[in-house]
């Protein structure tokens, strides 16, 4: 990645413009999606006040949802994300997230557990144990985040659709709601149908060792028809449901399908 | 009597003056509006992981935050994509692209270029396009096909995988949609410099004639 990460000594850019976004209260980040803040688009509807009113919001939101239909009607949801060869994974793979590494969860994994809620037959915890007795199986796909860059990873662990079967979750539900340890408590919803996906992922290594704290240890979800941020870390559980409960960023306006 | 008749030869010779049909009137100034959106919400999406040493000034991007550039970009790319098939449809259909366009050879165009350095490239009749106007026309409707096939692919990554490979992978994918962008820049800048400079022109993309 070309860019340069200080602008003062000691502090990712990045963090820092994530980090005074959500400082700003939640109403103030909404009406700046609608551009009201955007020289650029006063400039451009000058006299048309749909630039400053929540009019505006509304009408992107259901362009985005319309979207999403659009995507549900031409796209194919089981396609299969392009698999690389070895030599193509990205080193070192990126540490990413709203936080710094130091703040990232710090999760023993004695003390762990795997909570399942929902619509499911067996709502039994897993502890880390028994969750790598299960069969894993290895991809090579490509990580795309919604700011645009992109690293290609080997992540290893278990089909999320045999562990749904096995503990006997309603798929028909709409919903596998995530959450997770991080500070905050993100969260995120993923649609059934990609949970199902052959390439939907309880991750539990990545390059074929324990994954690490940067990568969400004990628990990530790799969903590699989704953008990075519908792929959470440091799962401590799930929730299968009908209904939609909101995700971190889903919830400040990213759109919640965001399947690539 | 008489005064009827002359009228009706100048309506008559109005008409035929007509240098843009109204088609390309209407597709070229919604096309506008597409474009800024797209290159003013791009810039913001850009801004959250820059390819380059450099980010794009806050006052010119729109959308306030990298979720609002991207709900901005992908509402404005139906704008973009519905007129630009349809100007692509009914520019190859009515012929205006054949007729106006081709033939583009490397002597004309080095030619014109000569002429418009030392200022000697006429504009007398308008409804003709000189080489470096055919050349200009013709390669931003490439870049324009390049960038809203490279922002696809972008866009959905698996489902049209075969979109990424066009390109090469999805890093490449990405470096090519940001020098369409630059390209489409460029040629904004010089585009509306000369439409200043020949006013009649602008008149024309308006009213028409």
């Amino acid at each position: 990645m070309a860019k340069r990460p200080f602008l003062i000594p000691g502090v990712d850019k990045r963090l820092l413009i994530k980090d005074s976004i959500k400082t700003m209260p939640d109403v103030t980040r909404r009406r700046f999606i609608a551009g009201g803040a955007s020289l650029g688009a006063l400039t451009l509807l000058t006299g048309c006040d749909v630039v400053d009113s929540s009019s505006a919001e509304e009408m992107l939101k259901s362009v985005s949802k319309f979207n999403d239909a659009v995507q549900a009607f031409i796209f194919n949801p089981d396609a299969l994300a392009p698999t690389f060869p070895e030599s193509a994974i990205t080193k070192p793979f990126p540490f990413n997230a709203y936080y710094d590494l130091d703040d990232a969860p710090d999760i023993s994994a004695a003390d762990w557990k795997l909570e399942v809620r929902g619509l499911v037959d067996n709502k039994k915890s897993w502890t880390l144990d028994e969750l790598h007795k299960l069969p894993q199986v290895t991809q090579i796909t490509r990580h795309i985040c919604v700011e645009g860059w992109s690293a290609i990873g080997s992540w290893t662990g278990t089909p999320l659709r045999d562990f749904l079967k096995l503990i006997g979750a309603d798929t028909r539900a709409k919903y596998v709601w995530f959450q997770c340890a991080d500070k905050d408590g993100y969260n995120s919803p993923l649609d059934m149908r990609s949970a199902l996906h052959p390439q939907t992922q309880m991750t539990f290594k990545y390059a074929n060792e324990i994954l690490p704290r940067a990568y969400g240890f004990p628990m990530k979800i790799r969903v590699p028809t989704k953008l990075g941020f519908k792929n959470p870390k440091y799962v401590v559980s799930m929730e299968v449901t009908n209904d939609y409960k909101g995700g971190y960023w889903e919830d400040q306006g990213y759109n919640s399908f965001s399947g690539s | 009597m008489a005064s009827l008749t002359v009228t009706d030869e100048q309506v008559r010779a109005t008409k035929s003056k007509v240098i843009q049909p109204a088609w390309v009137r209407v597709m070229h100034w919604i096309n506008a509006l597409a474009m800024i959106l797209m290159i003013l919400s791009g810039w913001q999406i850009y801004n959250a992981s820059p390819l380059f040493d450099f980010r794009f000034p806050r006052e010119y991007t729109l959308g306030g935050w990298l979720g609002g550039g991207l709900l901005w970009h992908f509402a404005a790319m139906w704008l973009l994509m519905i007129n630009g098939l349809a100007y692509l449809v009914t520019g190859f259909a009515t012929g205006r692209f054949r007729k106006k366009l081709l033939p583009i050879t490397p002597a004309g165009v080095l030619h014109d270029v000569r002429a418009a350095l030392t200022f000697k490239l006429g504009h007398d009749d308008l409804t003709v396009y000189n080489y470096v106007q055919r050349l200009l026309y013709a390669g931003i409707i490439v870049v324009g096909v390049l960038i809203v096939l490279s922002g696809l692919g972008m866009w959905k990554p698996v489902q049209l995988y075969y979109l990424v490979m066009l390109f090469g992978d999805y890093p490449t994918a990405r470096y090519v949609h940001f020098f369409c962008m630059a390209a489409i820049c460029a040629f904004l800048v010089i585009h509306v410099l000369l439409a200043l400079l020949v006013p009649k022109s602008l008149r024309a993309m308006i009213i028409g004639r």
